[in-house]
């Protein structure tokens, strides 16, 4: 292609953020549209912001973990306050054979006892017993890095527009990168949504420094630690495209796993309930997708935060004709 | 020993479940490794907001094997049979595997509330499998409430511990020699559905075991066998055990008056 091509990045969730900023960085000319308003209007919004290739192995296909080593690295290099202090892998007593299951899936950990699990968080000190430390992983805070990303997206020249009213022609650009989510299931049939629920609660008693993952055999639920103080608690994995209020059963769910991790959150203020749906593949492996001039960059799924910087990369390969 | 439910011959004695699964595609490799004879489906969880499941639940028809809508996580009469009718009109099937969930850690069946939904839902045309215990007067009381299939646990949902009350399991079968019976939830590894074919069950349903092993299609398969060697076993007719350790028979060239 002759010069600088244009660029239009529609979507400014994680993916499209990722994409408009990996695209501005190699040369592009990027004008990002969204018309909710503002960055992360979608289920970008609720992540959880967990960099851990590992811990997603338990579950996720190996390319999973291949394809998001770099991710921590990626975040780090792009946004502030990347927290690189690991993660932890917890089970209450009754259910501490699934830490041994969950270890047996994946790798890149160490196998911690009661006294090393209170060295890394002291909070939790005599609560648990057994445990995995992944050292290598990071965290997060999704909303903060999305706008983190915008302004970096704005510092290389590229433009961002958030009103509906002032919808770019697509005509007008050598390239359309669309990460619109399920806004554009006719072109991609096969795209389901995945609904999932979380909490943000503000608990000034207790202090993690890392994610922790409490395993249960029905209800595995994670607490992310943000600053302040607030915790993100999530998440249900719902076969629903439901994208309504969070439901009874799933705040108990998730506020009895906070409850089980530390008694203090009993005490803690519920900041936020939040519901998000979850664009995905059937193998809920998140594509690249040329159709001429258009690369679809969709099915996050929930690894969004980890896969995004490797699918720009290669949306950006498309566009800059590097694709292999 | 009969594959026959409700007039309809399955294909296999394995029914196999459709939650949990690590993404549909790895579902779809188990259905295709375990070649069921049904696939069981939740609607109730799935189901919150009008048809907000209708994606997940089209790629459930997509498999090609008969479905068997189920009501888990209904914990009231109401609930379940709410979820029946509803089960209905999404997959126009008339079965239903009719789950009243009476407590919540091991999601142990209520039933007596399983047996009155049962009678509402027999009365009003539905073909109902439930989901009890080995309890012998549930069974009658179910059966007499028009169900024509049992689905006794082996152990708690998710327990993975299999065979509990193997005495209990053979009563049921020897009480109802003629129903069609079905070992559901609690099974963990192939060896224990093997188990409850050779007891003359006439099928097993298995979910956990498959969707939460490293690798569900290789643990499908392996649970495809397992009901063939079981379902073969009981069509042999097994030897019947001895207990060496009461004496009984003289050895030749040892006379023993014990």
């Amino acid at each position: 292609m002759q010069g600088t091509p244009r660029i239009l990045v529609k979507g400014a969730g994680v993916a499209g953020m990722t994409a408009a900023v990996t695209l501005a960085k190699r040369g592009g000319r990027v004008t990002l549209y969204d018309p909710g308003g503002r960055v992360g209007a979608g289920a970008s919004w609720m992540a959880g912001g967990m960099l851990a290739p590992w811990c997603e192995a338990e579950s996720a296909p190996e390319d999973v973990t291949a394809q998001s080593v770099a991710s921590v690295d990626w975040w780090a290099a792009h946004v502030p306050d990347v927290v690189r202090a690991g993660s932890l892998v917890l089970a209450p007593p009754r259910d501490v054979g699934e830490v041994a299951r969950f270890g047996r899936r994946t790798s890149h950990f160490q196998t911690v006892d009661g006294e090393q699990i209170a060295d890394l968080e002291p909070d939790l000190a005599g609560r648990f017993h057994k445990g995995l430390f992944f050292a290598e992983e990071g965290h997060v805070d999704p909303r903060k890095a999305l706008v983190a990303l915008l302004e970096s997206l704005k510092t290389m020249g590229g433009q961002a527009i958030f009103n509906e009213a002032d919808e770019p022609d697509a005509a007008g650009f050598d390239w359309v990168v669309d990460c619109t989510g399920l806004n554009v299931r006719k072109a991609l049939p096969a795209l389901r949504g995945v609904r999932g629920e979380m909490l943000l609660l503000r608990c000034p008693d207790v202090a993690l420094h890392r994610p922790v993952r409490m395993l249960h055999p029905r209800i595995p639920i994670y607490i992310v630690p943000r600053a302040d103080h607030v915790f993100m608690v999530g998440a249900t994995m719902i076969e629903s495209e439901n994208a309504g209020g969070m439901t009874v059963r799933s705040i108990t769910e998730l506020l009895n796993a906070a409850w089980v991790l530390h008694p203090a959150f009993a005490e803690a203020e519920i900041l936020e309930m939040g519901t998000g749906v979850r664009p995905s593949f059937p193998d809920n492996m998140p594509r690249v997708i040329q159709d001429g001039r258009t690369v679809y960059v969709n099915g996050m799924y929930r690894h969004g935060f980890l896969l995004s910087p490797t699918r720009a990369q290669e949306a950006a390969d498309i566009v800059f004709g590097t694709a292999g | 020993m009969s594959r026959h439910f409700y007039g309809t011959e399955l294909t296999s004695p394995l029914m196999l479940g459709t939650a949990q699964y690590p993404s549909p595609e790895i579902l779809g490799d188990a259905v295709r490794a375990a070649q069921p004879g049904v696939v069981t489906v939740s609607l109730r969880r799935e189901s919150a907001g009008e048809r907000a499941g209708q994606a997940f639940w089209s790629l459930i028809k997509d498999l090609g094997v008969p479905v068997l809508p189920n009501t888990a996580g209904c914990h009231t009469v109401k609930e379940a049979v709410t979820t029946a009718h509803m089960a209905r009109e999404v997959f126009g099937t008339d079965w239903v595997k009719l789950e009243v969930i009476g407590e919540l850690d091991t999601l142990q069946p209520d039933v007596f509330g399983l047996v009155e939904a049962a009678r509402i839902l027999s009365d009003d045309g539905f073909k109902v499998f439930p989901y009890t215990t080995e309890d012998l007067v549930v069974a009658e009381r179910l059966l007499a409430a028009g169900c024509e299939v049992l689905m006794p646990w082996g152990a708690p949902i998710g327990s993975g511990k299999g065979l509990n009350n193997i005495f209990g399991l053979r009563a049921l079968r020897a009480h109802f020699p003629d129903v069609p019976l079905v070992v559901d939830a609690g099974i963990g590894v192939p060896s224990h559905a093997t188990q409850a074919l050779e007891l003359g069950y006439d099928a097993v349903l298995i979910n956990t075991a498959v969707a939460k092993a490293g690798d569900p299609a290789i643990m499908a398969e392996a649970f495809r066998l397992a009901v063939q060697a079981g379902a073969l076993a009981r069509k042999a007719d097994p030897m019947e055990e001895r207990d060496m350790a009461v004496p009984s028979t003289p050895l030749i060239g040892k006379a023993m008056l014990a």
